[in-house]
């Protein structure tokens, strides 16, 4: 029951094979018993069997959506009413939000249940999970390397099978990075596709929220019910969502594809060009045309973004002060006491790091030379993808330089931390829809392929991608041990 | 560009950022690897170029200025860490 994909499940529900409250069981049970991955912060075991037998009542109605009864993981970003949201940091340990995000309303008008909120890096500040407060989640294809980051959480639970599918954030490659070390496919839509109301900020004119599941028709599903205009978003964009269900079974003949050089240089080693290449054929095969193309300005995207999103955490992060909300340190001597040593007590090491890049790069006499240069050099990356997307219908490349690296192996050399997320962040600069779908293994670890398209062009990634699932297997493969 | 201990400490206060002595040291060479990486960027000639805040050049919407939101002291409160009589408690400031 727990290798079915939403599709699979939403038969298997109406056709009576089995109940929600039984699906919910059987996920709850797994979780508990896979405990050492440290996949969940959570575990929300009665709200999860109490939304199941909602969904059990309206299945029996037949007034269901294909999400009614699907149990998912929440990553811990999103605020949910009445349960505890940490972002992974002991700021907000004991912060239960006095609201729902917008996605997590979305999701519950659904009828989907949810397991319980999952790991991540403090704040989403990370690529590996290692920077939670709650310690590092385990990648399920091997318990020694990590899941990627931020939302590791969320790709672990669906690959070890603790969880269907599940919501994740991108900020730099936050939802892409995971999803290719982990085997399974992910989507980070379009700046303004989804809601970012309440779910906590770290860098706001980057930060975008998606779907992680195990195939790309599940990831159609999800966004589906995740997308939209919210009024409650000031930078969500009124643009009406299409049928992300209604184009994955379009043939690709003619589907023009474009390979950036600057992707394929001889910093990828040799495994990772020939496991993506493979995966390209499958595309020439599908008939597609291939062509290489060329965007001089992507490697500017990790100086531009490492000036860009510390700038905007350190103004998000300042709204925790030990004031309103969240951790507060005993005995202030007074307010500048109090607001010092609750930041400095609750913050973890990542997070301080990239406050006081942020608060130097927009301090007197630097604003200009850093942030406005890095917000100029923005507009050069966008350009050129516009460009490239005016020859191309899509791009293709690595999501990342290799598969899953060790647990501690990066963690002392933050500066090669940031390097590792070449291939993902200038997607984000750009606004631009991205996905990363499992396309085969080096020494038994996952590699990504990622996929990149115009904006508001999430049905094609989708069909590219469900095109690509219809022809190879590697979606399909479950950790051993997870079976 | 390479940053001092004593920038580093600047820098926490500006930012009201309490960070151990022990780890100033170590701060400064992560921020001035930081920046080693940020002097990349001169590299390209940015004269005539638009700044871009919003991947989609978008600007902020305007509502009618309607009453959207009611009053829900209570509800936030409950989270606080200290509140009286609907009041958030801090340190005094003024003696």
């Amino acid at each position: 029951m727990y290798n079915l994909t939403i599709a699979e499940l939403a038969k298997g529900l109406r056709a009576g094979e089995f109940s929600s409250v039984e699906l919910t069981q059987t996920y709850l049970q797994r979780i508990h018993q896979h405990s050492e991955l440290n996949a969940y912060v959570t575990v929300t075991d009665e709200l999860a069997l109490q939304q199941a037998q909602a969904a059990d009542a309206k299945l029996a109605s037949g007034d269901a959506s294909l999400l009614t009864g699907i149990p998912i993981a929440q990553k811990d970003i999103f605020c949910t009413l009445g349960v505890k949201t940490t972002c992974g940091s002991k700021m907000l340990d004991n912060f239960i939000a006095p609201y729902n995000a917008t996605v997590v309303d979305k999701l519950n008008q659904a009828g989907v249940v949810m397991l319980g909120k999952v790991n991540m890096d403090e704040f989403a500040m990370g690529s590996s999970n290692e920077t939670s407060y709650y310690g590092p989640t385990k990648n399920p294809w091997n318990t020694n390397t990590v899941p990627g980051g931020s939302s590791g959480g969320s790709a672990t639970a669906v690959a070890a099978r603790l969880a269907v599918c599940a919501t994740g954030t991108d900020t730099g490659g936050s939802i892409r990075q995971p999803a290719a070390l982990c085997g399974i496919t992910g989507l980070k839509p379009t700046y303004g596709r989804v809601s970012r109301y309440g779910m906590i900020a770290y860098a706001s004119s980057l930060d975008q929220g998606g779907p992680m599941t195990r195939s790309a028709e599940d990831a159609a599903i999800l966004l589906q019910a995740m997308a939209g205009f919210d009024e409650k978003d000031s930078t969500s964009v009124d643009q009406p969502v299409p049928n992300y269900l209604a184009d994955l079974n379009k043939p690709l003949a003619g589907l023009k594809i474009g390979l950036p050089k600057e992707f394929f240089t001889a910093d990828l080693n040799s495994d990772m060009v020939a496991t993506l290449e493979a995966g390209i054929n499958h595309y020439r095969q599908l008939g597609a045309e291939v062509k290489e193309i060329s965007m001089p300005t992507l490697k500017m995207a990790i100086p531009a973004y490492y000036v860009i999103a510390p700038a905007e955490c350190s103004a998000n992060l300042s709204r925790f002060d030990g004031v309103r909300f969240g951790y507060r340190c005993e005995n202030p001597a007074d307010l500048a006491d109090l607001y010092t040593r609750s930041r400095g007590e609750a913050f973890g090491k990542e997070v301080k790091r990239r406050i006081l890049m942020g608060t130097y790069a927009l301090s007197a006499g630097y604003y200009d030379a850093y942030y406005i240069k890095a917000q100029k050099i923005r507009r050069l990356i966008s350009d050129d993808f516009k460009n490239a997307l005016a020859e191309v219908d899509v791009i293709m490349g690595p999501v990342t330089p290799t598969p899953a690296f060790g647990i501690g192996e990066k963690l002392a050399n933050p500066i090669e931390m940031y390097l590792s997320d070449i291939y993902t962040i200038a997607i984000n600069l750009a606004g631009l829809p991205a996905m990363s779908i499992p396309a085969g293994f080096i020494n038994g670890l996952p590699v990504g392929l990622q996929i990149i398209g115009n904006y508001f062009d999430e049905a094609r990634l989708l069909n590219v991608a469900h095109q690509y699932q219809q022809v190879t297997g590697w979606h399909q493969q479950v950790p051993k041990g997870f079976e | 560009m390479s940053l001092t201990a004593s920038d580093v400490k600047k820098i926490a206060h500006l930012a009201r950022l309490g960070i151990d002595d022990q780890d100033v040291e170590s701060y400064a060479n992560d921020l001035s690897g930081m920046l080693d990486l940020m002097t990349q960027m001169s590299e390209l000639d940015t004269n005539n170029v638009i700044p871009m805040a919003h991947p989609l050049d978008q600007i902020q919407r305007l509502r009618p200025d309607v009453v959207t939101e009611h009053n829900q002291r209570e509800h936030f409160q409950a989270i606080a860490p200290q509140v009286e009589d609907g009041l958030y408690l801090v340190p005094k400031v003024i003696e």
